[in-house]
């Protein structure tokens, strides 16, 4: 039995009829139709799926879509402001924090948490914090380094 | 004005933007009108044979669009193996199982749905009526008597016996060595795991004919070739096969698979497209793998650590079937690759390839390079160890002396050049050698255990000259197409054979073509992955699209200078063979005031009222390089460890890579390469490690949760630097650089903890990853009874 469910991302209300068992990054990809939340396991080990629910990163992987009814729902797309990018973003661009891309939304929407719990995290604290995403291109080198100039620019701001 | 040259500088990627916001277009992001979705029936089983299969209640779940078993697919072929050794038995391989499954995870049957739940309900209601055979899936084990037979073609699943080097001296050496260092080397498998899973949507066009394949490839034209030619039958002008954003490959993404193989043969039965997107426990039992070695070497010693022969006989695991370019992997990319940059006297390899019941194995990041580099530098620190000298000096006395145009090596590879002992001296300086080794001494003091490990590689890219793969079994020839279009305007849109999947092309080649037109870099557009659009292209692996593809482009670009030449002179009235070109001007040789701008000769090309007689208009030029030979990268990696001997935990202190791989485009993306592959090669060495049960057959690392990828807090940050020894082999003298982390770090990492472990006795691990549990094993068993 289809329940309804609605939930804002960002900014936008959905209002969709799902199967109980409807993974919630399912619903963003394939019903709200924002495709840059991937995924990447079937057992919440990559992060590739990684969005802002109610203020915290979550893997979207791990809910089900009617457990967000209500939500208040932030994904990649919804991170640059006003066409300008957020400072994570600017900084994986600038450090070169990706190679294939596909880690990337996950891994910027888990950094943007890291640096909003501590805006200035050491480089042990960055990497444990990663605990939870993976990235097979990039040797994590040039995402610390991205992390660790985001919060020297967001500092700034 | 002179342009500021592109050509080396770290210029920030421009495919960054899409991906950064969210607005990549992987294969499972794409969602066509009318779409269907596919689930694959798979054996549960690593080896039986099928009696039955019952699709009666599948077919009736809601949602079902259809069905389909092997046996509906009359008319198609094995998936072939596209390298043919001499005397190799090549089983079978149909898309979809039809008579037994030789693996966990072989498909048997597609179930097409209105959803993908649907499709997945359906496939769980598919009984399939098994006949559970014995099955094999250790190495050692395969070839021996009583192991399950697996293809009746392949008596004692023995696939090949392959063999390079010169047996006799390579006796006579080990006669006359003062010292015989033996051991037994496993290098494990490995399991790819690009970030994203392989995907496929495949689109039947009932009114005309025209098949679109969407799939996560690294080389869409060897994919189209293979399907239509080999296994559908189908008519290639007819399929069109896109790679677009693709998430990583590694190597596993080369290869044809049974599932888009699957999926366009459906597709053209109910004229829907389909989409099959692999979930990660599919990409576990799916995804070619890597590695798989068991090899038993021995090198001979004169008293004074001369390296006088090197003997190697490997066991090379295959899988189930041949996978696409399988039969090279432990033959012509790893035996060829036993004389590393050590000048050895002799050298004999024998490998056996054998079947087992496992995923196919095929080529993984390095791919045999990284077996013989880590076969190599483990000997080479047991040597040392065996006549009590320093794994450097041992190192630094047996390298190839410079050399800048071929050295020939003892299993059939000219090198092109190398300069090996200022890439490892520079190594020693960043490290600071002796210090350490007076920090180790002082740390052991105070029982602290700290290990340093060296390691140097040789690597053979930039695959290559089309005439000596094809002597060697190639089915393909493997050179690049390079294709520059001048528009009207002078903008240039340039298209590549070779294939993005996060190198950067994009970037890196438009850096190449603008410099070398000497136009902005914005005026200059890549495409890449659609054989609708780009000239048939061999795509990307063995780190060779700068050096071959690049060239390529190189090649057209000449071409269209020499084109614009005519132009110019003509509008100039000056003669071609005076004409230069600089800075984006054609201008008359000593007169640069008599000049032409880029965009005007693009311009006169395509509205050429005032044209030379004989030349064609148009600017655009396409170009096929086909290298002479091989490049050989090279380098020297150490890394500095800490082993705590209670609980076996390695930490990695540092981690430095000394690399040599030729002329750089974009030193950033290189470093980036090169990081990620040092990443993957201290996965094999700590934690990664594909296992399987051999009385079931039963993958058991088949998820995340039981293989360990490696993770940001298990690495340190890396201490890169770089030698340039360009190549003579291509004009812009790019060697390659995709694989040398992956193929360096490994050893690197395994001497360091054996290093560190040396004092209580330790001397080798036959088996990684060094897993905490594999080190304290060793320690205790080096201790007790101490």
């Amino acid at each position: 039995m289809k329940t309804k469910v609605t939930m804002t991302i960002n900014g936008v209300s959905y209002s969709h009829e799902v199967e109980p068992r409807m993974l919630l990054v399912h619903f963003i990809r394939e019903l709200a139709g924002l495709t840059g939340t991937h995924v990447g396991c079937d057992t919440s080990q990559c992060g590739a799926c990684t969005i802002n629910l109610n203020g915290l990163a979550v893997k979207s992987c791990t809910l089900l879509a009617v457990q967000a009814d209500g939500a208040q729902i932030t994904t990649i797309e919804g991170l640059a402001k006003d066409g300008k990018l957020h400072p994570i973003q600017e900084a994986f661009w600038e450090k070169h924090g990706l190679q294939c891309g596909f880690c990337t939304p996950g891994m910027i929407m888990s950094a943007a948490q890291i640096l909003q719990r501590n805006p200035n995290p050491s480089e042990a604290e960055i990497r444990h914090e990663l605990e939870g995403n993976l990235c097979r291109c990039t040797g994590y080198h040039n995402i610390v380094k991205a992390i660790q100039y985001a919060a020297e620019t967001m500092a700034k701001r | 004005m002179a342009t500021a040259r592109l050509m080396g500088s770290s210029i920030k990627r421009r495919e960054d933007p899409r991906f950064i916001t969210g607005k990549g277009n992987y294969t499972d992001d794409l969602k066509l009108p009318g779409m269907t979705y596919a689930a694959f029936v798979r054996s549960e089983h690593a080896n039986a044979r099928i009696r039955g299969i019952d699709t009666a209640r599948a077919r009736a779940h809601p949602g079902v669009v259809a069905i389909f078993t092997g046996k509906d697919m009359t008319g198609v072929n094995s998936l072939p193996c596209g390298w043919l050794l001499p005397e190799l038995k090549v089983p079978q391989h149909p898309p979809l199982a039809t008579e037994a499954a030789r693996c966990v995870g072989d498909p048997v049957a597609i179930v097409i749905a209105e959803s993908q739940t649907a499709a997945l309900d359906a496939a769980d209601l598919v009984k399939v009526d098994w006949d559970v055979l014995p099955s094999v899936t250790s190495t050692a084990r395969a070839a021996t008597p009583g192991a399950p037979q697996i293809h009746e073609v392949a008596p004692n699943n023995i696939a090949f016996k392959f063999q390079i080097g010169d047996a006799a001296e390579t006796d006579a050496a080990f006669t006359k060595a003062d010292v015989v260092v033996k051991k037994r080397i496993v290098n494990q498998r490995l399991v790819a795991n690009a970030m994203e899973p392989r995907a496929c949507v495949a689109r039947y066009e009932d009114a005309t004919g025209d098949l679109t394949l969407w799939v996560t490839s690294q080389n869409p034209h060897v994919h189209r070739l293979l399907m239509t030619a080999f296994v559908l039958g189908i008519p290639e002008h007819k399929v069109r096969v896109i790679a677009p954003d693709v998430g990583g490959g590694f190597g596993s993404k080369i290869f044809l698979y049974n599932e888009e193989t699957v999926c366009s043969w459906a597709t053209r039965q109910i004229k829907r497209p389909i989409r099959w997107t692999s979930d990660r426990r599919e990409a576990f039992q799916t995804d070619a793998q890597g590695r798989d070695h068991v090899t038993d070497a021995e090198v001979a010693l004169s008293k004074d650590g001369t390296m006088l022969g090197l003997r190697v006989k490997t066991t090379a695991n295959l899988g189930a079937y041949l996978s696409t370019f399988a039969p090279a992997v432990p033959t012509f990319l790893y035996a060829t690759l036993l004389n590393g940059v050590y000048a050895f006297g002799a050298i004999h390899a024998e490998v056996t390839g054998v079947f087992t019941n496992t995923t196919p194995v095929d080529a993984y990041r390095g791919a045999g390079r990284p077996e013989a580099a880590y076969l190599l530098e483990r000997m080479v620190d047991a040597c040392a160890a065996a006549l009590k000298m320093d794994p450097a000096e041992l190192r630094k006395k047996n390298f190839i002396p410079k050399f800048d145009n071929g050295y020939q090596t003892k299993v059939a590879l000219m090198y092109d050049s190398g300069n090996y002992g200022p890439c490892f001296d520079t190594l020693l300086q960043m490290l600071d050698y002796k210090k350490f080794r007076a920090d180790q001494a002082a740390a052991r003091a105070q029982g602290r255990l700290l290990g340093v490990g060296f390691s140097t590689y040789i690597e053979a890219c930039s695959i290559a000259p089309s005439k000596v793969v094809g002597a060697l079994g190639a089915q393909a020839g493997l050179w690049e197409s390079g294709k520059v279009r001048v528009h009207p305007t002078g903008k240039v849109t340039v298209f590549t054979g070779s294939h993005s999947h996060g190198q950067g092309h994009e970037t890196t080649f438009a850096q190449l073509a603008a410099d070398q037109l000497g136009i902005p870099m914005d005026d200059v557009d890549i495409v890449h992955g659609d054989t609708g659009i780009v000239p048939f292209g061999m795509g990307t692996y063995g780190s060779r699209s700068a050096s071959v593809g690049g060239t390529a482009i190189l090649m057209s670009i000449n071409k269209i200078k020499e084109k614009g030449k005519r132009i110019a002179a003509h509008l100039l009235e000056a003669s071609p063979g005076d004409m230069d070109y600089a800075n984006g001007q054609f201008f008359v040789k000593g007169s640069p005031e008599k000049a032409v701008p880029f965009g005007t000769v693009a311009l006169v090309a395509y509205v050429p009222h005032n044209f030379p007689e004989g030349v064609e208009p148009g600017l655009e030029e396409t170009s096929f390089y086909d290298p002479s030979n091989f490049c050989f990268p090279f380098g020297a990696h150490a890394c500095v460890v800490e082993v705590d001997p209670d609980t076996g935990h390695v930490k990695i202190l540092r981690y430095l890579a000394v690399d040599d791989v030729g002329n750089v485009i974009n030193p950033m993306i290189v470093d980036g390469m090169v990081h990620g592959g040092i990443a993957q090669g201290v996965g094999q060495a700590l934690w990664e490690g594909a296992v399987y049960d051999d009385t079931s057959g039963q993958l058991i690392t088949g998820s995340m949760m039981d293989y360990a990828l490696p993770k940001a807090d298990g690495l340190p940050m890396y201490e890169t630097a770089r030698t340039v020894t360009p190549t003579p082999v291509n004009p812009l003298g790019i060697k390659g650089a995709g694989e040398t982390g992956t193929i360096a770090s490994t050893p690197a990492v395994v001497n360091a903890v054996v290093d560190a472990l040396s004092g209580l006795g330790v001397d080798h691990f036959e088996a990684m990853p060094l897993t905490p549990e594999r080190v304290w094993k060793a320690v205790q068993a080096a201790t007790s009874g101490k």
